[in-house]
């Protein structure tokens, strides 16, 4: 069969889901061709094992993000089965895609294996769905879902100019994203609930993340009640997140919560009521104050050799 | 200027998902609402009403059931209300097929969608019925100012937030957004219930139900953990740490 694959566009070089869709197009076996949607990083992605033909895509509109406007001008580049990373922006185009051929998309599938046999996470994580394919379809694998392929590979490079124009027009850059770890990103995620009593408490959350190198999160209350950004959500209404560490501070565990971060591989909660559905989760239960907990805990993190 | 806000009705998100014989078992959902970040897209299209005196289409795809989330969207203001009566799995290229004829037939300007679906969590409504459309779509948005035939938004990029600009006819997906929702209040709720529905079924939007090459689908519970450990007290900080260093390797 054969596969292409879309890439996550990026500053420099390749975003670090390339190598993996890579690799689940290795998995179904066939010929792998990559698109890389303006930007850069053509030479990165023909060294990875595994791809056999790259394509850059140049011209007006991949000055900045448009999903209509950059699915037709890929459309007749396109062979076979697609895949994209479920980014924001991977998902938006793969759905535009997937319309322009007239196919179906499956979003954010977790586990690819040929037949296609497919699974992906629902009602926010509460259920899985197995699905099984029969056509060429758009699929986005979640990212850190699949195993990188190796790097190694030379395939060839093409350049391909596109005369689709752009129908939307950036006016302004009003925020800049922020430079710590975004916590869909984060492979240590330190979130705080109500429980912290104050939006000012999170400094303590910070000061844990900065020594372990984690990105700090948060329950749909204290976004609501506190006025902390949207981005920093864990939850049904906000993030799904799969570190391979979450600790969680002063949350009870609200379903919609639960549902965001119950597939973390080790999930470490701090919580005064011995009885916080948060401690069904967790891995490591600390039944204690986080006024107490958090700073025997950062003091140990610190000693640690 | 007439608007479109696509609404999915969905378990409510406090809702437990019970699951049986491969399938969610619906008998055992007490709420259903419609879908959060849908609301936002509402909330959107009801400044518009406001604003630029925008007419308010609300327009769901579901079985019967999902009229109620119709006349949750009147009561809070929509004008005209369109369900597209649908029972069981269907493709993401007929779903939106189907949902963008209605657009066209109900001679709607702009679009307005939430990003996904609380119960599917998919992401693809609003650019692939941006994309039979051929209309413009602009994602993860949170806020919209609009004027007659234009719109400015802002939008999150993984470079930030930007404000762009773009033109009627287009199709905005929504993130959370910036302006509070609206709660119905009881002349609203009252009326709601009197405000006709426009019915449609997918032979009469001439749509081929197709479910798109998926030849299986089945819902199971995800794997479970096995119990964790529970440690009393602060002191036992260290305890966990070490065990986060040695038992599980993640720090």
């Amino acid at each position: 069969m054969t596969v292409t694959i879309i890439a996550e566009q990026q500053q420099e070089g390749t975003h670090p889901t390339l190598a993996q869709m890579v690799s689940a197009a290795k998995g179904l076996g066939g010929t792998c061709k990559v698109i890389i949607p303006g930007g850069s990083g053509e030479q990165e992605a023909s060294n990875i094992s595994g791809v056999d033909k790259v394509m850059k895509m140049t011209g007006e509109c991949f000055s900045s993000f448009d999903s209509q406007s950059w699915s037709s001008s890929m459309k007749n580049s396109i062979e076979g089965t697609v895949l994209l990373a479920a980014t924001p922006a991977g998902r938006e185009l793969g759905a535009s895609i997937a319309a322009e051929l007239g196919i179906s998309v499956i979003q954010d599938v977790t586990s690819i294996s040929p037949g296609i046999k497919l699974e992906r996470p629902v009602y926010s994580g509460k259920a899985i769905e197995n699905l099984t394919t029969s056509e060429n379809c758009v699929i986005t694998i979640r990212p850190n879902s699949i195993e990188a392929a190796e790097m190694g590979g030379s395939a060839e490079i093409t350049s391909q100019d596109s005369t689709e124009s752009i129908r939307l027009a950036v006016l302004e850059a009003i925020a800049k994203a922020s430079e710590k770890i975004d916590v869909s990103e984060a492979d240590i995620i330190i979130s705080g609930g109500r429980g912290l009593g104050d939006a000012s408490n999170f400094e303590k959350l910070e000061e844990v993340a900065s020594t372990l190198g984690a990105a700090v999160g948060a329950s749909r209350a204290v976004v609501d009640e506190w006025g902390l950004p949207h981005s920093m959500q864990v939850g049904q209404t906000g993030k799904t997140v799969t570190p391979a560490l979450y600790i969680a501070v002063g949350i009870s565990g609200a379903i919609q919560h639960l549902a965001g971060m119950r597939s973390s591989r080790y999930i470490v909660a701090i919580n005064k009521d011995p009885d916080a559905p948060i401690f069904a989760v967790a891995d490591y239960g600390i039944v204690a104050s986080w006024e107490d907990a958090l700073p025997a805990m950062h003091d140990a993190i610190k000693a640690l050799p | 200027m007439k608007a479109a806000v696509l609404i999915k009705q969905v378990p409510d998100t406090t809702a437990k998902i019970d699951i049986s014989g491969g399938e969610v078992d619906e008998s055992g959902i007490a709420k259903w609402s419609i879908s959060p970040y849908d609301e936002y897209a509402l909330e959107s299209a009801l400044q518009m009403q406001k604003d630029v005196g925008a007419t308010v289409v609300a327009i769901t795809l579901g079985p019967d059931r999902a009229s109620k989330s119709l006349v949750d969207a009147a009561a809070v203001g929509a004008d005209e209300l369109v369900h597209i009566s649908h029972e069981g799995a269907i493709g993401s290229f007929a779903l939106q097929t189907a949902l963008a004829e209605a657009v066209k037939r109900v001679g709607a300007d702009v679009v307005l969608a939430g990003k996904q679906a609380a119960d599917t969590n998919a992401g693809s409504t609003a650019s692939g019925v941006a994309k039979i459309l051929n209309w413009p779509c602009v994602g993860l948005v949170s806020k919209i100012d609009a004027s007659e035939g234009e719109f400015e938004a802002t939008r999150s990029t993984v470079a930030g937030l930007e404000r762009v600009s773009v033109s009627s006819p287009c199709v905005f997906a929504f993130d959370k957004g910036e302006d509070k929702l609206r709660i119905p209040n009881v002349r609203g709720i009252m009326m709601a219930k009197k405000k006709p529905v426009q019915k449609h079924t997918m032979a009469d939007l001439e749509v081929d139900a197709s479910n798109g090459g998926i030849t299986e689908s089945s819902v199971t519970y995800p794997p479970q953990k096995p119990p964790g450990q529970k440690f009393e007290g602060a002191s036992s900080a260290p305890e966990v740490v070490s065990r986060l260093r040695d038992e599980a390797n993640v720090i």
